[in-house]
């Protein structure tokens, strides 16, 4: 790893600086800078298309994965470029997890999901450690009590939300620092999406959340910050406005945002 | 419409002709799916019936089970070697030579295939270059035999200077195959779900821990089903294998695979073509054979799949 905490006190985990995103010559996101603090949530808002998934797909690096996708400018993550040449972003994502939108439990045991990520980084645990940390993650997603008596059922086996929350679970075992969750709740019922809500709060004390949402109640009632994004006349994503959530929804600067959170256009 | 009808619309119906309406011609749709009902049983009953009646007649031919005939299926059939007289003659050489050609294909042909369909769909760009790759197996797949039995001969037998051997002839069927494996994997592999190769990237997984741990225990079905297709293809083959030189008439076991061999599609295709009827019978023997081997063959992969399944 050639990341080193440099500035132990920097208050933001990520930091992206006039970052642009490209899909083979379409460019997707203008120029975004957006500095994300530590231990707080933050809801990436906006219109359909207005490119917060591809923002926050780029802080992890999972837009390597679209061979025509390409990222312009810097995303710090403790003061490190991960775009860098030399970094592998095989370490920046295991550092940086993510949560999808549709729940994605792999075929296998409750269990195996939540190992995989330890056994895949290699981390030698013994059965007990493994154990362990299973126990751990589950408890983190607060899921532990409802799947306590049968770890080794198919996680597909289990209802939406907790195939959501053990998506979750799966993501805190590698023992992350930020979280990345793009739309977790939109398959979700609105008692599974208190659930998550809720849990993001307890998440908040150890790790940093980054949410995107298109659930306005969810972005005002669950997030410390927000940030607004729209397209430009380029279909480009654009970011509008960024401030801590209640300043946003009760007294936005930009007139955008205002129409956009008062349900306006969108 | 009708005037009469566009009359009829303006005016509020009476109840029980708004539900009649409402039904519109539902008998005569139900009637159309009937039809297509029938169609598709007298398909199945077309296909399964005349391969069952072919069934019955070489069993029959080759056991008189049914007309008290002479059983052609005994223990000499599999432990004497051809013959010129039908009595003594066996398919020793050609089971054996059939054992060994398909174990050597199934062993070069399935990690290639499998290797290739991978690489195409979890690596490769997309660019000219790999296009060309996919056209030209596609291609490859719809190549008559009697082809590749032309390249085996020229590139293994006499270039490699492997000659008329099993290893020259498992090498043939095993590029014959190759487009069918690489095809059939390359479906199933994308097949996959992407969000559960998402779910493995962002967890840190590399690539390839993603292909092995994600990827090919989902696919795995799907490749092994088209193996089946291919090995099925390949254990009946003939043309390739007598444009190589393959021989008819062998009398004895190879050593190794360096040696000279017959399979048995070639004892069959021989026997067959013998004035005595006997040797028709013999042939009918042949092919219940072969037919036991395929589906042994068949019967190892669904189990496999089934195994490799059950660890979800």
């Amino acid at each position: 790893m050639v990341m080193h905490d440099i500035a132990r006190d920097n208050p933001n985990a990520i930091e992206a600086r006039n970052m642009s995103v490209y899909y083979g010559s379409f460019r997707a996101v203008k120029s975004v800078s957006l500095a994300i603090e530590k231990n707080r949530i933050t809801a990436l808002i906006g219109p359909s298309g207005c490119g917060k998934s591809t923002v926050l797909r780029s802080f992890n690096r999972m837009n390597d994965l679209v061979p025509s996708a390409r990222v312009e400018g810097e995303v710090l993550f403790h003061g490190e470029n991960i775009y860098a040449p030399g970094v592998d972003p095989v370490n920046v994502r295991r550092r940086i997890g993510m949560v999808f939108q549709k729940p994605n439990p792999f075929p296998k045991s409750i269990y195996e999901n939540v190992a995989y990520g330890p056994r895949i980084n290699g981390w030698k645990l013994s059965k007990r450690q493994m154990d362990e940390l299973v126990e751990r993650s589950l408890r983190g997603a607060a899921l532990w009590d409802e799947v306590k008596d049968k770890l080794n059922q198919n996680g597909l086996s289990l209802s939406g939300g907790q195939q959501q929350r053990l998506c979750i679970a799966r993501a805190l075992a590698v023992e992350p620092e930020v979280i990345l969750m793009d739309e977790p709740c939109s398959a979700l019922d609105p008692i599974s999406t208190l659930k998550i809500e809720e849990l993001m709060f307890e998440l908040r004390k150890n790790y940093t959340i980054i949410i995107v949402t298109h659930n306005m109640q969810q972005a005002s009632r669950a997030s410390d910050y927000t940030a607004f994004f729209l397209m430009d006349s380029d279909r480009a994503g654009q970011l509008i406005e960024y401030g801590p959530t209640a300043q946003i929804f009760q007294n936005p600067k930009d007139e955008r945002t205002e129409q956009y959170i008062s349900g306006r256009f969108g | 419409m009708s005037t009469q009808e566009r009359a009829s619309v303006n005016v509020q119906p009476a109840e029980a002709e708004r539900i009649d309406r409402g039904a519109g011609n539902l008998k005569w749709r139900h009637f159309k799916g009937n039809i297509l009902t029938v169609l598709g049983w007298f398909s199945i009953i077309f296909g399964l019936g005349t391969l069952l009646v072919l069934i019955l007649d070489v069993l029959n031919r080759a056991t008189g089970i049914f007309s008290g005939g002479q059983n052609w299926l005994t223990w000499e059939f599999f432990n004497n070697f051809d013959s010129r007289f039908a009595q003594r003659a066996g398919a020793k050489a050609a089971i054996v030579g059939t054992l060994y050609t398909i174990s050597l294909t199934i062993l070069f042909a399935f990690p290639l295939g499998v290797a290739a369909a991978i690489y195409l769909e979890e690596y490769a760009t997309d660019n000219w270059f790999t296009r060309l790759v996919e056209i030209n197996i596609s291609n490859l797949a719809a190549v008559p035999s009697i082809i590749y039995g032309l390249l085996g001969l020229q590139v293994f037998a006499r270039w490699l200077l492997f000659g008329r051997s099993i290893l020259t002839g498992a090498l043939t069927l095993a590029l014959l195959v190759l487009p069918i494996i690489i095809v059939a994997s390359r479906e199933s592999i994308r097949a996959v779900p992407l969000s559960l190769r998402q779910a493995s990237y962002a967890l840190g997984a590399t690539r390839w821990q993603t292909v092995w741990h994600v990827v090919l225990p989902q696919a795995v079905g799907g490749i092994l089903t088209g193996s089946i297709l291919a090995v099925s293809r390949a254990i009946g083959e003939t043309a390739p294998l007598i444009t190589i030189g393959a021989l008819t008439f062998v009398p004895f076991l190879p050593r190794d695979i360096f040696d000279i061999f017959t399979v048995l599609p070639i004892q069959i295709f021989n026997w067959t073509s013998r004035p005595q009827d006997d040797f028709r019978s013999l042939a009918a023997a042949g092919i219940l054979v072969l037919l036991a081997i395929l589906l042994t063959i068949n019967a190892l992969a669904i189990y496999l799949r089934n195994r490799y399944q059950k660890r979800y």
